[in-house]
């Protein structure tokens, strides 16, 4: 075999695998569309139907029994206002950290990165409290405030490392030309870090999408959003998968749109300062 | 300053706003069942007779809404005017103050609602939460395979005779098993099931000095019964299976036998089905359970008499007539009326409704175990800590069933578990 063909054969093993990964990872979400044009009885069946007569029920009765668009709504504001509020905060802190870094900018970072780890209902009391006493609960603004503060150790931890690639020559020649700290973040230093920004916003945006512990705790009917939304249609007693796979496509199309919109950033991103 | 006043002044404007909005707006926290979703399919025909207050419905999971309504009610959140809570509930939060008592008038008809509901959802004789549908537990089994097994149902079998009609209906190589029954733990799931088993076989959770009695020989002889049962003659992976695995084993044909909720005989669709009251080992006390989904109104709530008149509307007899108008006696929330079992059209849509109704009647939660117990309840005792002790107790029974320990060991570490509880909540 010359090294020509080996390379094709290498070449070739290393599509196989990539297949089969993709199709692992894509398998679950085929299964859940299809299951949503199932009927229940269908949706149970064993041996699992592939072919079957597609039917709309599930959809036109979660359409006759919820206002889709006003938990898609909700999601839309609460997940990107969360991500914003999170970089206004992320971006100055993590400048001031990649840039002038102090003797304890490390640990505070890994302390930060830590509270991830506090179960979130370790604090369900007091912050439940905190949202009925101040007149927040069942609002957009508290679930904006509590989706920025959960993602903000991760986005500050990725912010932190894109701005570390950036040469800090280039933020001395802007400074010998007089720019204050505020033009040097906004004409220097997020102009370049712009793909890592931009792929920690997709980021954080998908994880607040999927958020679901707090805005089921937090919301009766007003700022309910779409995970909320999928749980309301579990049942104990009855059958369910078809309705809920079909309520699970709904609260996940968005957020798949949005993704493949947003792909070209988020590989820049993530390709970010790979090659100087 | 003078935008921070103004941005002050907005948000006082806004939150007023939204307290002046809420008046005549009822908030409903409920679960995702199938009669509940009519209810709410039904609510505009309340909004139209009564102008003014108009429905918010929150829609949970059964866990999701416990939590969720017992965060609201300890902390007096105020978020619901109507909670959906269960027989477990009713009666502690009753006791506690936290639920406004019910008083209806005579149009009403209280005396209507089955004496084992009402009961359920008392305390000290006073009515804290109206049921919306109840239920009680009984067999559900194939006729067609005990029939050809050359087998007869009783009214009301024994265990012994269950166990020797799961093993005539047994076929394995066919995929086929005799009996059905729920394993997965919570005290909702295995435990409650479980319980009813155990009552019939002369055991109760509580001494009458509130010590457990988890170690007794009549939960030893229960708890091997079950496990044998199950493992002779029960699916594989039942430590798994709740209510909606049980049930599409049914409809898949895989069972001949399932023994749980009254509920269940409404989903079940093969043409066989035929129905008994729960088995009995050495007493019928306590072997079928008793539950109801009801609603309730939160002490303190400011709406409390436009949460009333909905209460009313969705559990009176006019409602079930109004479920039966729209889509057939076989449709409406059974189980709370004597009204609804009296109807030749429900007993001509509903082939269970004679089974259920005895069931329900036969179940008594202050009276449900062979030796005197300080609880009330069947399938549980109502006590706060009860949740907890079940569960974790739920969670031994699993095991036991799954082979990882053995029934000793299991009940063993049950009985530290429930003393461990009791004492920490100072009841010893």
């Amino acid at each position: 075999m010359t090294d020509k063909q080996r390379d094709i054969w290498k070449n070739r093993i290393a599509v196989f695998f990539a297949w089969v990964a993709a199709l692992l990872f894509f398998f679950p979400i085929f299964w859940m569309v299809l299951t949503g044009f199932k009927t229940e009885n269908q949706a149970i069946a064993i041996p699992p139907l592939l072919f079957f007569e597609p039917t709309l029920e599930n959809f036109t009765e979660i359409n006759e029994r919820t206002n889709y668009s006003k938990f898609a709504l909700n999601s839309i504001i609460t997940s990107f206002g969360g991500t914003l509020l999170a970089l206004l905060i992320a971006i100055p802190s993590a400048y001031a950290m990649a840039f002038n870094p102090g003797r304890w900018t490390k640990d505070i970072l890994m302390w930060m990165l830590s509270t991830k780890m506090l179960p979130a209902v370790g604090v369900l009391m007091p912050i439940y409290f905190l949202a009925q006493n101040s007149g927040l609960y069942d609002t957009k603004a508290v679930l904006v405030i509590i989706y920025a503060m959960i993602n903000l150790p991760i986005v500050m931890l990725i912010l932190f490392n894109y701005f570390r690639e950036i040469p800090k020559e280039i933020l001395e020649a802007s400074r010998m030309d007089g720019t204050s700290t505020f033009n040097e973040i906004r004409q220097v230093v997020m102009p370049l870090a712009w793909g890592g920004i931009a792929s920690t916003a997709l980021l954080s945006i998908i994880l607040c999408w999927n958020e679901a512990f707090w805005s089921i705790v937090l919301t009766t009917t007003d700022a309910s959003t779409l995970t909320a939304f999928v749980a309301s249609f579990q049942a104990p007693e009855g059958l369910f998968w078809a309705k809920v796979s079909a309520v699970s496509t709904l609260a996940c199309a968005p957020i798949v749109v949005f993704g493949w919109l947003a792909q070209k950033q988020l590989v820049q991103g993530m390709t970010f300062g790979a090659v100087k | 300053m003078k935008s921070l006043m103004n941005t002050a002044l907005g948000l006082s404007l806004v939150v007023a706003g939204a307290t002046a909005a809420s008046a005549g707006e009822l908030t409903i926290a409920t679960v995702n069942n199938g009669h509940m979703i009519e209810m709410q399919k039904l609510t505009p025909k309340f909004e139209e007779a009564n102008p003014g207050i108009t429905v918010n419905w929150v829609t949970l999971d059964e866990g999701t809404l416990r939590s969720r309504v017992t965060t609201d009610i300890t902390t007096k959140g105020g978020q619901f005017d109507i909670m959906t809570i269960g027989m477990y509930e009713a009666p502690i939060w009753g006791s506690r103050g936290w639920l406004e008592p019910l008083d209806f008038g005579a149009d009403y008809d209280v005396e209507d609602i089955l004496p084992a509901m009402r009961g359920g959802l008392s305390h000290e004789g006073t009515l804290y939460a109206a049921p919306f549908y109840g239920e009680s537990s009984m067999i559900m089994y194939r006729k067609d395979l005990l029939d050809a097994a050359g087998m007869e149902m009783p009214d009301r079998p024994s265990w012994g005779h269950v166990a020797d009609a799961a093993a005539a209906m047994t076929d394995k190589e066919n995929d086929q098993y005799g009996i059905c029954l729920r394993g997965k733990p919570g005290w909702g799931d295995n435990a409650a099931f479980i319980t009813t088993m155990a009552n019939s076989f002369g055991a109760q959770w509580f001494n009458e000095d509130w010590t457990p009695a988890l170690d007794s020989p009549a939960w030893n002889h229960a708890l091997n019964f079950y496990v044998d049962l199950m493992n002779n003659y029960g699916p594989p992976g039942s430590s798994a299976n709740s209510f909606n695995e049980i049930l599409a084993l049914m409809n898949e044909g895989k069972c001949g036998m399932w023994i749980d909720a009254t509920i269940a005989a409404s989903f079940l669709t093969n043409e066989n089905m035929a129905y008994a009251q729960a088995p009995v080992a050495i007493t019928d006390r306590g072997a079928n359970w008793l539950w109801a989904w009801s609603l309730a109104v939160p002490a303190g709530t400011n709406q409390k008499e436009d949460a009333m008149k909905f209460m009313e509307w969705a559990t009176s007899k006019e409602y079930i007539e109004l479920v039966a108008e729209t889509n057939g006696w076989g449709k409406v929330p059974t189980g709370t009326r004597q009204s609804t079992y009296d109807n030749p059209n429900f007993q001509a849509a509903a082939g269970f409704a004679e089974a259920e109704l005895a069931a329900i009647k036969s179940a008594d939660p202050s009276n449900s175990t062979q030796n005197p117990s300080p609880y009330v309840g069947v399938q549980f005792a109502a006590i706060p800590e009860f949740q907890a002790i079940g569960t974790a107790v739920g969670q031994q029974f699993t095991d036991a069933l799954a082979g990882n320990i053995s029934v000793e060991e299991a009940l063993a570490n049950a009985q530290e578990i429930a003393d461990r509880e009791m004492k920490k909540a100072g009841y010893y």
